[in-house]
């Protein structure tokens, strides 16, 4: 049998918009994934030390602020260096077209903006997710 | 037989046709709702005001209980402050877009901070990397609070200051700007946001804990009752709650609920309730359902005049009176075709102005892509120069008053209101009800259920879920100069190289003794302010002593 996907909903930097993350969160425990939601204002080091202890397969960034293109890339880094780069990171929030294509060359999987359904990002997951479920 | 009987029995049987021709030509849904999933009846008539007494309902414009508005002649004797929450970049390019908007028509100022600001951490600090000057102005010290306003006489306009941790320490700087040029702190007017409960709730730019926080902000009322008299000493808001995804009930309930526990924190620091009540202010969020926004704000108005005369005994009319500032509501935008956000926006104003807001800021089109640019901004203000000079609805107090339909939606939100406050008293107040998580899980239930309509299609958004088009990724829109960070971190090296350290560390060693008694906190902020000590310095002194809030973390 499969076991769950395991998924890590992050928001990195000083932004307190958690709206989106949570709804992501909640959508997908609603389709049979296990998700640990990190709370606000965590830097890449803490959410890389939460996908590592909690050995996940996805972690789900959210930022609003602006400041994806200093912090989403460090995370992918730091999951690099503690050899973990079988997780699938991706990307959510209010993130200009023009800096998608620097975001993906850095190795975040997809970035999904504003009015993305939650079924899509679920379906995305299942897609792609690296790291064999049995 | 009464006219009520007589129309009772004639609504009976018109009911009966309508049901019977339903079967054959149905309606366009099974049920009908508001916005906020109220469910709405066919029509509305007297016999839904069955017991509408005009006196106590309503009363007269600028009376208790205010549900017509605050002041008796609205805007007929001053429109609303047109107020465009701006600010990006470095003080000097915030200072530009200000003088953009005063000389568009703007009547007041709304400063946005950069989030290291919010939070209280210098430019240079390590988790300040890549947010500086990225959603709002970057602030490290007096110096920049100096550029912000270059040029702008503070005895003139009225500056509103999003700013809630450290409002304190920013208040400080804008009165020591005013003293260089010359202006007394009793000639200033503004507000600051100062509304720590909803940072807890739903914005999330906390630094302290809830007690040392409440203190915080009881200091500034009582300092300012003294010395800035004219200073709206709180926002609270409602805004960030509804953006959260609260329904309007919630809204205004959450809102109120917080206004109780900061009138309670602030009787129980010895203020008495007529010092410091007139002075306080709100702020909402304006969404697209029209009549149930404008029964909001109705609502509103009504229930904080009851709490505010009947639960805390205030005798001045003026702490009844519910003043506040809407801003349209962001998460209403959609990123997909934004022009539409332009029509969205006016029927948001609208509700606002029909719903006797003091002060507004419409969104710009492009807000769920980006900061707005000059073009947005001026379109969003012109929306608010239409309605008021061309749409002929600011002519009249309180046009909607005896819609049938208006007064029930006002009556239920009233009700409900009041149900949600009951329950926050029964969890403690406001502040345990958010330690325990109870507001927040309320707001993320109402936010799923709206994700979830949405994705039904349910909810029609227009250009989201039906009526989409084929679109090419949006061109133009703003983009903050990303060396703005690297030309703050210089401008901290510069500012500490020339200032006179000795009166900075006297001035932080005072702000530390106070913070460890009971003194009030404003004046030993003051002085560290004028020393030019900085914002991270003295947040840093006061985080040493207060500590730092520790989310209750839940989806």
């Amino acid at each position: 049998m499969e076991r769950k996907i395991r998924v890590l909903v992050a928001k990195p930097g000083l932004d307190g918009h958690d709206r989106g993350a949570k709804v992501i969160a909640r959508a997908l425990r609603d389709a049979g994934m296990e998700v640990i939601y990190t709370g606000l204002r965590q830097t890449p080091e803490q959410i890389v030390n939460a996908a590592i202890q909690e050995d996940v397969d996805v972690v789900a960034l959210s930022i609003l602020s602006g400041a994806h293109n200093h912090l989403f890339p460090r995370v992918v880094e730091l999951l690099k260096e503690r050899g973990a780069d079988d997780v699938l990171v991706f990307g959510g929030g209010v993130i200009p077209e023009e800096d998608i294509p620097f975001l993906k060359s850095k190795g975040i999987a997809e970035i999904f903006g504003p009015g993305t359904p939650t079924s899509k990002t679920i379906e995305f997951i299942r897609a792609n997710v690296k790291r064999p479920l049995c | 037989m009464t006219d009520f009987e007589k129309l009772e029995q004639d609504f009976q049987a018109w009911q009966a046709k309508v049901e019977k021709a339903n079967e054959k030509y149905p309606e366009r849904k099974k049920q009908f709702v508001t916005g906020s999933n109220v469910p709405v009846n066919r029509v509305y008539t007297p016999l839904d005001q069955k017991d509408f007494d005009y006196t106590t309902k309503l009363g007269l414009p600028g009376e208790f209980p205010y549900t017509r508005g605050v002041q008796p002649t609205m805007y007929r004797g001053r429109l609303w402050t047109m107020r465009q929450y701006a600010g990006f970049g470095t003080a000097e390019e915030s200072n530009a877009r200000y003088k953009y908007l005063l000389e568009q028509g703007q009547t007041g100022l709304s400063v946005a901070f950069d989030l290291p600001t919010q939070i209280g951490y210098d430019s240079d600090h390590p988790l300040s990397e890549g947010e500086v000057g990225k959603v709002g102005v970057a602030i490290d010290s007096l110096a920049d609070m100096e550029v912000l306003f270059d040029g702008i006489p503070l005895d003139k306009v009225s500056t509103s200051m999003t700013i809630n941790a450290p409002a304190a320490v920013l208040l400080a700087m804008y009165i020591a700007v005013a003293e260089k040029q010359g202006v007394a702190p009793e000639a200033l007017n503004g507000t600051i946001q100062n509304d720590i409960l909803k940072e807890y709730i739903a914005r999330g730019t906390y630094i302290f804990p809830p007690a040392p926080s409440m203190r915080l902000i009881t200091d500034i009322f009582e300092y300012c009752s003294k010395h800035v008299p004219n200073w709206n000493t709180i926002s609270i808001s409602g805004y960030h709650i509804r953006e959260a995804g609260a329904t309007a009930v919630q809204e205004v309930a959450f809102t109120l609920a917080d206004g109780i526990a900061y009138v309670e924190a602030a009787i129980r620091a010895g203020l008495d309730v007529d010092e410091f009540a007139p002075r306080l202010s709100f702020f909402f969020n304006a969404h697209n359902d029209l009549f149930e926004e404008v029964a909001k704000f109705r609502a509103a108005r009504r229930v904080w005049a009851h709490i505010m005369r009947d639960r805390f005994g205030a005798k001045n009319p003026k702490s009844w009176m519910l003043r506040f500032h809407t801003q349209t509501g962001g998460s209403t935008l959609t990123a997909q075709q934004p022009d539409n956000n332009i029509i969205r926006v006016t029927l948001q104003a609208l509700a606002a102005v029909l719903g006797g807001t003091q002060s507004l800021h419409t969104n710009s089109r492009d807000e769920a892509l980006a900061l707005p640019t000059e073009e947005a901004v001026r379109i969003a203000l012109r929306t608010q120069q239409i309605i008021a000079y061309e749409s002929g609805v600011a002519e009249t107090v309180d046009p909607l008053a005896g819609s049938y339909y208006v007064e029930s939606l006002t009556d239920r939100i009233e009700k409900e209101v009041f149900q949600y406050i009951k329950r926050i008293d029964d969890l403690g107040g406001a502040v345990k009800a958010i330690e325990q998580g109870y507001i927040q899980q309320e707001i993320q239930d109402s936010a799923y259920a709206w994700q979830m309509d949405v994705e039904k299609g349910e909810r029609v958004i227009v250009g989201l879920n039906k009526f989409q088009i084929k679109e090419n990724p949006p061109k133009g829109l703003l983009r903050v100069d990303p060396a703005v960070g690297e030309r703050q971190k210089q401008k901290l090296v510069a500012l500490r190289a020339g200032r006179d350290q000795k009166a900075v560390d006297s001035a932080l060693a005072s702000l530390r003794r106070a913070a460890q008694g009971t003194d009030n906190l404003m004046p030993p902020i003051l002085e560290a302010v004028r020393a030019y000590a900085t914002l991270g310095e003295i947040c840093g002194v006061l985080r040493e002593e207060f500590g730092e809030y520790r989310p209750n973390v839940m989806f």
